[in-house]
């Protein structure tokens, strides 16, 4: 059945506005004009944008997903048990079908351990798009030289945590004056940078496809361009946390704004909004992580690092393109087609042949960011109460309208 | 009450511990805790007044009363001091508590440590910071040494503490580099030997170690009963 939707802002891919008309939808695809539809959706004014694609996600939440314009995530692999065999794969892929898709990452290593290769072959073949080393970075160089080889040979994309972790060891914030006066352990900036200089010698040896999954300070971003620059295969992504808060966001111990890696200086939040714009950073996800009272409301040092994103990450994401950094194009690059570029998907971009995930967003719309009443299974957001504009009214999957 | 008895051993939440204090209608709680932060965490979830009695690297406020009392004793005025602060500043609650109220009394600070042991970004307090200890005694009217503790002696920070105490120990020699009438002090419980030489430690006249447990006394004395005036319906706090 074709579906035809009018009266949308329509923002098709190749383009840096949306532009108001109407587009076709065949057989779960987007296709071509035709005159024969037999369902008619009027967009009523609405931007009519490809389906949010968030790369890295701790949790398959679709209540949060949904409230987000989230049709497809990328499932870090740091689950309970670790998805580092065929069978957690293909369970954690079948899990939020029909109506969202997740992409499971399979675990470089056994265990998440850091040491021994897990089965990456056979959990390609159940269904992982890609390798991740999880929150913590592979701290054996050659291990990690065999795993990004392996995923070369297997074209995979690997996903790296990027804090070198003898610099870092037990360190919950970064190093500077807030961390000092709160007493809490902290590590320098620059561990981000020196597991970055060490990744890209690695991808460039071995020739896998790297997407460092946050870049969050000015000598990691420097890198990265370099790097790309002189035509290196490697991406990488941010979260919305680290591009509009700084480390004063812990003061008085707000465990909300326990991340990892932690909150940076001013001076680095400053050069991610420039690496957005210049086009360094690819990738805006969510890093979605619920967690409950129970990992949150303790000392700062014991709660558990990470955010719930998901349903924030358009709204906030959005002030990018209201600030003047970038233009809304731009903006679902970042979101959605460069995420199913790295991952290899027949998705996130509005033309011709790709699937039809699309959400309606009124992207004025204004709304207020409330941890106690949030979609999400927790509301660990470091936003709470911040005033925020743009809603997803309206989404479909393979052609196919979610409620 | 002391942690390892209470129920925190089985298990029990930091906040839950905190809202059964509170049930039991204290007039004050007074903590400590290995974590920073613990202590705010706590205040905020209980009615009666909590007395911060150090939480992890963070702050131990009543040491640095007891400090700034010790030194008003001994000098007059603690306003146009020089007060170097010698030891494990990165893991001294008693360091940060110590500059934040001597700055504020007007003292000129100064921090002395070893540089793994020194926290960044620690000159925005309003100190000076130097690795050299012979260079930041010159002029010192206050000496204050801290604690270094066993578990960081062994390589991770320092290689030994035999080197520790050959760059950053107090002994004779090297206080001899400070004003003639500087003041010895340390919160205790000292390692002789490792950062304070014994003969440096009980040295009649110049040492206030003992006079700061005095003033401990006397300070937590202050403390509680300021904080429980408004249980107690003392006029004026209610």
């Amino acid at each position: 059945m074709s579906i035809r939707i009018i009266n949308g802002q329509i923002l098709r891919s190749g383009t840096n506005r949306a532009e108001m008309g109407s587009l076709t939808v065949d057989k779960g695809l987007i296709a071509e004009e035709s005159a024969a539809n037999e369902q008619v959706i009027d967009a009523q004014g609405l931007l009519v944008a490809p389906g949010i694609i968030d790369l890295g996600v701790f949790a398959t939440d679709k209540p949060a997903f949904r409230f987000g314009g989230i049709t497809r995530a990328a499932l870090m692999p740091d689950q309970s048990p670790v998805h580092d065999d065929p069978a957690t794969i293909r369970f954690a892929a079948l899990k939020g079908k029909p109506d969202f898709w997740v992409h499971p990452l399979a675990a470089a290593t056994q265990a998440l351990n850091g040491q021994h290769m897990a089965e990456i072959a056979l959990m390609k073949e159940a269904g992982a798009i890609g390798v991740a080393t999880g929150r913590k970075w592979i701290c054996d160089s050659g291990v990690m030289l065999r795993i990004m080889q392996y995923c070369a040979a297997l074209n995979l994309p690997v996903f790296v945590h990027s804090e070198d972790a003898g610099i870092t060891g037990d360190a919950v914030a970064t190093s500077g004056p807030t961390a000092t006066l709160l007493g809490l352990p902290a590590a320098p900036a620059m561990a981000e940078a020196a597991a970055i200089a060490r990744d890209l010698l690695l991808a460039e040896q071995s020739g896998a496809h790297v997407h460092f999954r946050q870049v969050t300070t000015a000598k990691g971003l420097d890198m990265i361009a370099k790097a790309k620059r002189d035509g290196a295969r490697v991406t990488c992504g941010i979260t919305p946390a680290h591009l509009f808060l700084s480390d004063n966001a812990v003061s008085d111990f707000r465990t909300f704004a326990r991340l990892s890696p932690p909150l940076r200086s001013e001076e680095d939040r400053q050069a991610c909004l420039s690496a957005i714009a210049d086009g360094t950073i690819d990738v805006i996800a969510s890093g979605h992580n619920p967690r409950g009272p129970e990992d949150k409301r303790l000392p700062f040092s014991e709660a558990a690092p990470g955010m719930a994103g998901a349903e924030t990450l358009l709204a906030l994401s959005l002030n990018l393109v209201r600030d003047g950094h970038i233009d809304i194009g731009h903006l679902f690059r970042l979101l959605s087609s460069n995420p199913a570029e790295i991952l290899g998907l027949n998705a996130g971009s509005i033309e011709t042949g790709k699937e039809a995930d699309l959400i309606f967003v009124d992207v004025d719309a204004p709304w207020q960011v409330d941890s106690t009443k949030m979609a999400a299974f927790a509301g660990n957001t470091p936003f709470d109460k911040l005033p925020v504009q743009g809603r997803v009214r309206k989404m479909m999957k393979g052609g196919k309208v979610i409620d | 009450m002391h942690a390892s008895q209470s129920s925190l051993k089985k298990g029990e939440t930091l906040i839950d511990t905190a809202m059964t204090l509170n049930a039991m209608r204290a007039d004050g709680i007074v903590i400590r805790h290995a974590s920073s932060g613990a202590v705010q965490l706590i205040s905020d979830k209980v009615d009666c007044p909590v007395l911060n009695a150090g939480d992890g690297t963070h702050e131990h406020p009543t040491q640095a009363l007891l400090d700034a009392l010790t030194i008003q004793r001994r000098k007059g005025e603690i306003a146009g001091l020089t007060i170097t602060i010698c030891g494990d500043v990165l893991h001294s609650r008693v360091a940060r508590s110590n500059i934040i109220c001597l700055t504020t009394l007007g003292a000129q600070v100064r921090v002395v440590s070893p540089p793994a042991l020194m926290p960044a970004g620690i000159e925005e307090f309003g100190v000076t910071t130097f690795t050299d200890f012979n260079t930041a005694l010159d002029g010192s009217d206050v000496v204050m040494m801290l604690r270094l503790q066993n578990e960081r002696m062994q390589g991770d920070f320092i290689p030994s503490p035999r080197e520790y105490f050959h760059l950053y120990g107090l002994d004779e020699r090297r206080l001899a580099l400070a004003k003639p009438d500087a003041l010895i002090m340390h919160p205790g419980p000292m390692n002789r030997g490792v950062e304070i030489a014994s003969n440096v430690a009980d040295m009649a006249g110049r040492s206030a170690i003992t006079e700061q447990v005095e003033m401990g006394v006397a300070v937590r004395m202050a403390c509680l009963d300021i904080l429980t005036r408004k249980a107690r319906a003392v006029e004026g706090w209610a």
